[in-house]
């Protein structure tokens, strides 16, 4: 299949702008071409992963653009970097100060590029959110999901260096994804042999999207029988889960997100599967590579937390402190870090004992870092990854369990909810 | 004669590495000594440098390009790369290197047969029009 460029993509070719804007537009031609997409097209937003630092090179190729004036052609936002700048005295007597000053001169040149300093993997909750049907360009995996999924916007999984040429330049490839046809599930989830009362805990959100990840793999799924008031940060957590147990870019939830009023209009037939208890069972084992017992740290905030998980926290807590043999640590943006320090939850937070950290991922915030032992965490996504990257187990829990055993010091299970899925 | 699809162009000769498995280029694999760290691959602990290197695809990782243009500059990655499944990410980071250090890294995707074929042979080249073979010697 032959690539149709119009004249500004062969002006750009040419070097008509310069090399680095040359070079962008060639790696989106080269990525078309291996793609086999008929064209580009016009691209409205983007979320920036390659500011994420993992050694020179990343550092060369944004100096590289910097030094031949490339410009982003459409708003460029930062996922979160390896290291907080927000609280980089954290940093002070770090071991690898190559990482740390590599990390931090990544963002500050992505900055000096045009990048809006937003350093976060949970973009979605900031105002500015892209319309239905906007094809965008996104590369960190839970974002990808969710602003596919939940959002209806329109994007590949973008990887490093071609998610910046694609914003330089203002267009993407049109394949998978960006299409029609790329966006039809090719499998059914049923919801029905799921109690009622269990599809309305938080935590049925994250077993539920780890199962239907490890089933699908890269294939897109559609799940019926989700409750229609399930809210963003429900949404949220299957479309982290289905990413990081799959490689789950869209899925679709019948009534819930926006291409899926009915099953119909998704899904044309395919294999169908019912999810029943004993799947949740299995996806919280799985998640669970710890016994209970005495806690060293309970980390909530992977992807980012929302302003209402603050919220569900700082009523779950109640006024209580958390136990001072852990350590609580919540990741988020600086967006809605401010926005709950406006509200008085941080200070009431710092109160109980939480730490809340921006700008950063959880792996590699310090104060989690170096924890070893036993953690607890409510979100799926973080318990997949945390034993590879972490010399920690972890107990995977619902946000009120996680409260409730960072207050206790050990490891709290909320009996009701469990005899509810025998 | 093998000739494959060129995802990202150049030119390559050297001894062959055969993965049995996929590997990722972010987290399993450490550019700065070139090896496979991922405790779970069989062939963790192998080093790609000087090597064409060859697997059927890899395990998408938004950070692959970041971590082959990585090994590229330090010397540490693959002379080549001859795969099944066409890998943007590869051919993205190994464009990127290229641009940047001047050092050729081809991708290269061929058919399953071809690369039943190519694995059974412990040297071989890429050549400029994607053509994959044992090294001729002069």
């Amino acid at each position: 299949m032959t690539l149709q460029l119009d004249e500004a993509d062969r002006a750009l070719l040419q070097g008509a702008r310069g090399p680095a804007m040359k070079l962008a537009m060639e790696l989106v031609v080269q990525a078309a071409q291996i793609m086999e997409a008929p064209r580009l097209i016009p691209v409205s937003f983007a979320h920036i992963d390659a500011c994420f630092y993992s050694g020179q090179a990343h550092i060369d190729f944004v100096q590289y653009l910097l030094d031949h004036d490339a410009r982003f052609a459409v708003p460029s936002w930062s996922n979160n970097g390896v290291v907080s700048l927000t609280h980089f005295d954290l940093y002070d007597g770090n071991p690898d100060q190559e990482m740390v000053q590599g990390a931090r001169k990544l963002m500050e040149l992505y900055e000096a590029l045009g990048c809006t300093p937003v350093w976060t993997c949970a973009p979605y909750h900031l105002p500015g959110r892209p319309r239905k049907g906007a094809h965008i360009v996104v590369g960190e995996s839970n974002a990808v999901t969710f602003y596919n999924s939940i959002a209806g916007c329109r994007t590949n999984k973008y990887g490093d260096y071609l998610d910046v040429a694609c914003a330089l330049v203002g267009k993407a490839p049109f394949a998978g994804l960006h299409t029609d046809e790329g966006r039809r599930a090719q499998l059914l989830f049923d919801l029905s042999d799921v109690a009622e009362e269990w599809r309305q805990e938080d935590i049925f959100y994250h077993l539920l999207g780890h199962h239907v990840g490890r089933v699908s793999g890269r294939r897109i799924p559609v799940i019926t029988g989700l409750p229609a008031k399930a809210n963003e940060d429900n949404l949220k957590a299957v479309s982290s889960a289905v990413a990081a147990s799959g490689g789950v870019e869209l899925w679709h939830g019948v009534g819930v997100t926006p291409e899926a009023p009915d099953a119909d209009a998704v899904f044309a037939g395919g294999p169908q599967h019912r999810v029943s208890h004993d799947d949740l069972k299995a996806a919280r084992d799985v998640l669970t590579s710890g016994r209970d017992g005495p806690l060293d740290l309970v980390a909530f905030g992977t992807p980012h937390f929302s302003a209402n998980e603050f919220a569900d926290v700082v009523k779950a807590l109640d006024g209580r402190r958390i136990s001072g043999n852990l350590s609580c640590v919540i990741t988020t943006s600086r967006f809605v870090r401010d926005y709950i320090a406006g509200k008085g939850w941080l200070a009431e937070l710092e109160r109980a004992g939480v730490t809340v950290v921006a700008d950063i991922c959880s792996y590699y915030t310090p104060g989690i870092r170096q924890v070893r032992g036993r953690a607890m965490t409510n979100a799926a996504k973080w318990a997949y990854y945390a034993p590879g990257m972490l010399p920690v187990e972890v107990c995977f829990g619902s946000l009120r369990e996680c409260v409730e055993s960072a207050v206790r010091g050990e490891v709290w299970r909320d009996s009701r909810l469990w005899e509810a899925l025998a | 004669m093998i000739r494959g699809r060129i995802l990202n162009a150049g030119t390559a000769q050297g001894p062959a590495l055969v993965l049995s498995e996929p590997v990722s280029f972010w987290g399993a694999f450490d550019p700065r000594t070139g090896r496979i760290v991922d405790v779970h691959h069989p062939q963790c602990g192998s080093a790609m440098a000087g090597r064409i290197l060859l697997l059927p695809e890899t395990r998408g990782s938004g950070g692959t390009p970041g971590g082959i243009a990585e090994a590229i500059r330090r010397g540490t990655g693959p002379k080549g790369v001859i795969l099944i499944t066409p890998d943007i990410n590869l051919a993205i980071g190994a464009a990127v290197a290229a641009a940047l250090y001047q050092r050729d890294c081809p991708v290269i995707a061929v058919a399953p047969e071809d690369y039943a074929l190519l694995v059974t042979w412990p040297e071989l080249a890429i050549a400029a029009d994607g053509v994959v073979s044992p090294p001729v010697r002069q």
